[in-house]
């Protein structure tokens, strides 16, 4: 089954990949330092205090969340996981994006080149469709495809 | 090449287009792309000098290294000098184990030295300038109210918004420096009178003044990134902003923000601008949100139980997060004289460090006597991040308690009120 949402092209772009569904806020700093410490090829969810997201591979998924939360140190580490190509791919939200993710993805796109495909205000019922594995497209006009089995 | 939906200037277009280098072009693009997605109109010029909220060298922010690299040899630097959060060790006086100290000198903070010269080739004040409270006389980065900011430490933003009447959105890590390289922010949000109204209000029916980390978490939790106009406060705190007026804020404040996300409150009758402009800063339909004793009880009993064994004996106690004021740090010291004596004790049970801005630690140095009288309480004064330092993974295990709100929100220290934190550290009661 395929649902369709629209929202608002932040970093527009065209990408497909696996989905990661947080369904609370999702803490960057958290989530991503110890693997970026570790120099890991793949950053891997650490934050204990998010059950849907812990232990599941970011880098190159499609982050589906409805914000970011906690340090504001947040954008940087966003911006040093796109800059290192362990980011996620896309950058999902399902309420209007948040200072921290917006400065992360404009820090890792003008600085370091790298576009972290990025959506937001695709509404709560976006964030009950997606869940953790499910593929989901991203196009540049902002429409996403949920394909749910 | 970027164009941005704001308005822009003839010379900022320029900047833009890359007429003034490359990496002022870089700094004028985010700045311009940020202000975008949040619908700002244009840019406006920066009254004041920024604060920073990244002031440790972890090696995994590579990359924005060699950014500060970028900027450093186009000879960017920002117009006014900055202040910066506070720094993430301070051996001297909170000493550590030996790996302890190897995890924070080879792994954690490995680029601190080069990350601080960093700092210093694009504009930090001088090597006193690391606190989260920048705002304290002792540190002079004071804005006025009407200023307009892009500052980024949450606890700074909130009381700079809320106590001195200035004007900063929360703003990410690094886009504040960008702001600051340009001397411009985007205006929206906190920039614009329509977006400091309050869309909640709170009603203050508690019997007593609560715990200021108490009800700014409760409030915190409750309206997260909203406004709210507080009603009832000024019955205990008066309606000046004297001193005790300004610490209790400083500290509700920062744990509204770490417990939520708030930028901006107003209190009935003491904040700058409630006091000018009164209930009209109050939206129409506003929520409305209660706070009595049984609501500040139910908020504590809520924070989850962090630690493995919830009798352990605390290895260490932190008070100062944000960091005390000299009032407050004068507080302390009596207070903990005061409750060692009664408790028949000399010096403290747990090791119990005091933070506080390095020029604010200087000043109260500088008083021999007092200074004295701390060394005998066995208690540390340093101007070290509580926070940086617990996210060393061996001393975030341990057994740490504190004061502060913020701090039990990031870590895994455990929260006492102040009367609790006093009664442990000086009667070893835990």
């Amino acid at each position: 089954m395929r649902k369709t949402f629209k929202g608002r092209p932040v970093v527009p772009g065209a990408v497909r990949g696996e989905a990661v569904v947080s369904r609370q806020g999702f803490n960057i700093l958290a989530s991503m330092q110890r693997d970026l410490m570790g120099k890991k090829a793949e950053v891997r969810c650490s934050d204990q205090n998010n059950p849907d997201a812990f232990g599941r591979a970011l880098s190159g998924r499609v982050l589906c969340l409805p914000r970011t939360i906690g340090s504001t140190t947040g954008g940087m580490v966003l911006q040093a996981a796109a800059a290192l190509g362990k980011a996620p791919a896309a950058l999902l939200f399902s309420e209007p994006i948040d200072s921290l993710a917006a400065g992360g993805v404009i820090l890792a796109k003008v600085w370091n080149g790298r576009d972290i495909v990025t959506v937001d205000g695709l509404g709560d019922e976006f964030l009950a469709a997606a869940s953790n594995g499910c593929a989901v497209s991203v196009s540049p006009d902002g429409e996403v495809t949920v394909e749910t089995a | 090449m970027y164009s941005p939906t704001m308005r822009l200037t003839d010379e900022e277009r320029i900047t833009l287009e890359g007429g003034r280098g490359d990496a002022l072009r870089k700094a004028m693009e985010s700045v311009a792309r940020f202000g975008d997605v949040f619908g700002a109109d244009r840019l406006v010029d920066l009254d004041h000098g920024v604060h920073l909220v990244t002031s440790f060298g972890i090696p995994l922010l590579g990359p924005v290294f060699d950014m500060m690299d970028e900027l450093i040899a186009a000879g960017l630097r920002t117009p006014e000098p900055f202040t910066v959060d506070p720094r993430p060790c301070d051996f001297a006086n909170v000493p550590v184990g030996p790996i302890e100290k190897l995890i924070f000198t080879k792994v954690m903070y490995a680029k601190q030295k080069d990350y601080e010269a960093q700092l210093r080739e694009v504009g930090l004040k001088d090597g006193k300038a690391f606190t989260c409270a920048c705002y304290f006389d002792e540190v002079g980065n004071v804005p006025k109210r009407g200023d307009t900011l892009a500052w980024a430490e949450s606890s700074a933003v909130v009381y700079a918004n809320s106590v001195l009447g200035a004007r900063s959105n929360r703003n990410s890590g690094v886009l504040e420096l960008m702001c600051g390289i340009v001397g411009k922010a985007p205006r929206f949000g906190f920039l614009t009178d329509e977006g400091r109204e309050a869309t909640w209000t709170v009603e203050l029916r508690t019997t007593a003044l609560p715990e200021a980390q108490l009800l700014g978490s409760a409030i915190g939790m409750k309206v997260v990134e909203d406004v709210p106009y507080i009603r009832g406060l000024d019955r205990y705190l008066g309606t000046e902003l004297d001193d005790r007026a300004k610490d209790y804020l400083k500290d509700m404040g920062a744990a509204s923000a770490s417990n939520g996300a708030v930028g901006l409150y107003h209190v009935d009758g003491l904040t700058p601008e409630a006091k000018d402009l009164g209930e009209s800063l109050v939206r129409a339909g506003a929520k409305v949100y209660v706070i009595d004793d049984a609501e500040i009880g139910r908020v504590k009993a809520g924070y989850p139980m962090m630690w493995k064994d919830a009798d352990a004996r605390p290895s260490r106690c932190f008070i100062g997060c944000p960091h005390l004021s000299r009032a407050q740090l004068y507080g302390w010291l009596d207070r903990l004289e005061a409750s060692l004596k009664a408790s028949g004790r000399k010096r403290v049970a747990v090791p119990t460090v005091l933070t506080t801005a390095p020029d604010v630690a200087e000043a109260f140095r500088s008083d021999a006597r007092a200074a004295a009288r701390l060394e005998a309480t066995g208690a540390a004064l340093s101007s070290i991040c509580p926070l940086m330092y617990m996210n060393n993974p061996l001393c975030g295990k341990k057994p740490v308690i504190t004061n502060s709100n913020k701090l039990r929100t990031y870590t895994k220290a455990r929260y006492y009120t102040d009367a609790d934190i006093l009664a442990i550290v000086t009667g070893g009661r835990s």
